[in-house]
């Protein structure tokens, strides 16, 4: 395994291929020892992961919550409510105290795009990117392509449609980074309004029509629409939006027979997909992403602290 | 709905159709609602039964891209019955109908309402245009999806300008999705707010607001610029200034999805035809000056206007009997479509086929619609027409219910002899 070539995990942008493959095996060996039972707490033991979460979140959150636990680091959950960091300061001041506490690993989640940058700029710990503004969430592009991986046996040369509110999506942009590195054929698919300017140079074909961006599919991808979405006009209506861009055994019969269907939770039924498709055991592998988000993040915590040990020495 | 009419001969006519550029003397066969064939000498058919134009002129029913109907919500104005009547008079067999009614057509069910009723006069296709925005108020575009899959030919809030930059750039990107387009009223509605007449002398003698004609412009040049970046398609309705027209102009020259249409009154009057405060002469946007005029008819002959449209507004008497400030605006024009379009063929600015492209194929081609064409196959939509025949414009005596014509007085050449929809005659 080749060291990791990164302090801390901010972005997959940029990321080589090499790197992914090398995060996804391990974590692959994670998933199978959570399925044995076991764990391995002597890895981080002694270090301190804290979770910084300036946005709401339960999932993810919960997720390196238990992966720093099964790997024996002392976990923190630090939830700082939104109305208090408004401020550029306040986040450098968290830092400062971050750094008085001796804190070993930084997960963080923040909602404006480049504040975990910022912030590892600051921290002595490594700083993992739990989802920042519009701009990336590598863990779950990670375990996504860890599920992808498993389900189909490879990454290479699989089409994946990425499917609804690509415009604000942080999944999106992370997973179109780890698909094109991987080799994989990217799309994302939805209306004008939620794709956002100059994505095709990003590397993806755009589609504004499902049944055209899901022909022969090997994996689809749906994502959250926020409400706020709809109040700030970018869609006229949830009917409309789940008429046209919502996922429903029609629109999945153009992907391939033996397409697998992902989201990022939490779900919206009845507005992006129907619940007859997102609780196909056949079809959806949404509760297998939960698992491999435990995978991920073992394997995430497990590569930036081996990273720490060996800057150490040096 | 209607029984499938007898077999129709045509014979003696002039057939003109702009389309393929057809001007030769012959036939034309109607069967089954459809044309048939047509062409120097057809035989006759046993049970056809035959219509000598005697030398006048065939041509395709005009396709008017633009009308405001009574319907629904303002009744006492006019009924999609009357404007059928007028609009058969008027030779127009297909006409698209504005979405700010009462209530505005933002929901399916409203949209299939007016198609309905449409259908029933059995002789006008109306073919409602989808609210842009929800209730035509300009902020959250309607549900584009669902109107189109309910008939809605394209979106547009009717007389109102979608005066929000950040709501035209969603609509335009958003009608992508659905291969359609966005129909503005262009003009500022913050330099237009509380003006009546275009800003100038004549508006300053008289005391009325202005409203001043770079209002057009700006609009225009905004939404250009929002189609460059949405790549989404743009069409102005009742373009009436030269400056707006040379922008129009020039992004069809840099490859933009920008179409236009312009309607009679700003080809045919100026600002001088409110004198005396004639309200029938006060319309959205307001007549402009002789210059401007001028450029509409230039623009009209080098192709950069796409289409000529009635811009028909019905309004009672009592709408138009007040001071020119409170007077609604607005004028109708089914009946008057063709023949103050004739007077720019007469007065030597347009060709016969240009003038009928204007108003058939051309406005057709842009809508979609397989109409406005002579062709085999396509429906036999036909209107007769003698283009010297001279009639005059008389308000009070104008068919349908709405009176207020700013042409009223006008002498004209060129009169519909008869319509045909779908091979069934509708007038004359």
């Amino acid at each position: 395994m080749l060291p990791f070539p990164h302090r801390h995990l901010l972005a997959l942008q940029g990321l080589e291929p090499p790197y992914i493959a090398d995060l996804l095996d391990l974590a692959e060996s994670y998933a199978l020892l959570n399925r044995s039972g076991k764990t391995q707490r002597d890895l981080l033991k002694g270090q301190t992961l804290i979770n910084l979460f300036f946005e709401d979140s339960t999932r993810t959150r919960t997720s390196f919550e238990l992966a720093g636990k099964r790997l024996g680091a002392d976990v923190i959950n630090m939830s700082v409510s939104q109305s208090s960091v408004n401020k550029g300061e306040t986040l450098l001041d968290t830092a400062s105290t971050l750094n008085a506490m001796h804190c070993d690993l930084l997960v963080v989640r923040h909602a404006q795009s480049g504040a975990p940058a910022l912030l590892s700029q600051k921290v002595d710990a490594a700083v993992i990117n739990a989802g920042d503004g519009t701009h990336e969430h590598p863990t779950q592009a990670l375990l996504d392509a860890l599920t992808i991986r498993r389900r189909k046996g490879r990454l290479e040369n699989l089409t994946v449609a990425i499917c609804g509110d690509v415009l604000h999506s942080r999944v999106a942009r992370s997973n179109i980074h780890l698909l094109s590195a991987m080799n994989c054929r990217v799309r994302v698919v939805g209306p004008p309004t939620l794709i956002p300017a100059e994505a095709a140079r990003m590397g993806v074909e755009v589609f504004h029509d499902m049944k055209a961006g899901l022909r022969d599919a090997d994996v689809v991808m749906m994502l959250r629409l926020q409400k706020e979405r709809m109040a700030g006009g970018l869609v006229p209506s949830a009917r409309e939006f789940f008429r046209f861009y919502g996922l429903d055994a029609a629109k999945l019969a153009h992907a391939r027979p033996d397409a697998i269907v992902m989201h990022p939770g939490p779900m919206n039924r009845g507005v992006e997909i129907d619940s007859a498709i997102a609780d196909d055991p056949a079809r959806s592998v949404i509760g297998e992403q939960v698992e491999m988000g435990v995978a991920v993040r073992m394997a995430v915590l497990d590569i930036l602290s081996r990273n720490m040990r060996r800057n150490a020495r040096l | 709905m209607h029984d499938t009419p007898r077999d129709t001969l045509f014979i003696n006519a002039r057939l003109l159709d702009p389309a393929s550029g057809l001007d030769a003397p012959g036939s034309l066969l109607v069967s089954r609602g459809v044309i048939a064939d047509h062409g120097g000498a057809l035989g006759n058919p046993e049970a056809a039964e035959t219509v000598d134009c005697g030398g006048a002129v065939l041509a395709p029913g005009l396709v008017d891209m633009r009308a405001a109907l009574g319907e629904p919500g303002a009744e006492y104005r006019e009924t999609i019955e009357s404007a059928a009547l007028a609009a058969a008079a008027g030779g127009i067999t297909t006409l698209c109908a504005l979405p700010d009614t009462q209530p505005a057509l933002d929901d399916a069910a409203l949209l299939q309402f007016i198609l309905r009723r449409g259908e029933a006069t059995g002789s006008l296709s109306i073919l409602p245009y989808g609210a842009a925005t929800k209730g035509c108020a300009g902020q959250e575009i309607s549900e584009y999806g669902l109107l189109r899959e309910a008939g809605a030919i394209a979106f547009s809030d009717g007389r109102h300008a979608i005066g929000s930059a950040r709501t035209m750039r969603i609509a335009l990107s958003y009608a992508r999705a659905f291969g359609s387009f966005v129909v503005q009223h262009p003009e500022e509605p913050s330099l237009a707010r509380g003006g009546v007449a275009t800003e100038g002398e004549l508006a300053t003698r008289l005391g009325l607001a202005g409203i001043p004609p770079a209002a057009e412009a700006i609009m225009v040049a905004r939404d250009i610029a929002l189609a460059r970046i949405t790549g989404g398609h743009v069409h102005f309705a009742h373009v009436s200034t030269g400056a707006a027209l040379d922008l129009i102009r020039a992004a069809k020259a840099e490859g933009l999805r920008v179409t236009c249409d312009t309607a009679p009154p700003y080809f045919d009057l100026n600002e001088t035809a409110i004198g005396d405060f004639r309200t029938y002469a006060k319309l959205s946007p307001p007549l402009r000056r002789e210059a401007d005029r001028l450029a509409v008819v230039a623009a009209l002959a080098d192709g950069t206007i796409d289409a000529i449209a009635s811009d028909h507004q019905p309004a009672d008497a009592d709408d138009k009997r007040l001071p020119f400030a409170q007077a609604s605006a607005g004028g109708t024009g089914l009946a008057t479509l063709l023949g103050i379009t004739l007077s720019r063929v007469h007065g030597g600015d347009l060709t016969l086929l240009q003038a009928l492209a204007l108003l058939t194929c051309r406005p057709a081609a842009l809508l979609g619609l397989p109409v406005g064409r002579l062709e085999r196959g396509a429906p036999a939509d036909l209107l007769l027409l003698d283009p010297e025949r001279a009639w005059k414009v008389e308000a009070g005596k104008l068919p349908g219910k709405a009176q207020n014509s700013p042409f009223d007085g006008r002498a004209l050449e060129g009169r519909v002899l008869g319509t045909w929809k779908a091979g069934r005659r509708v007038f004359g």
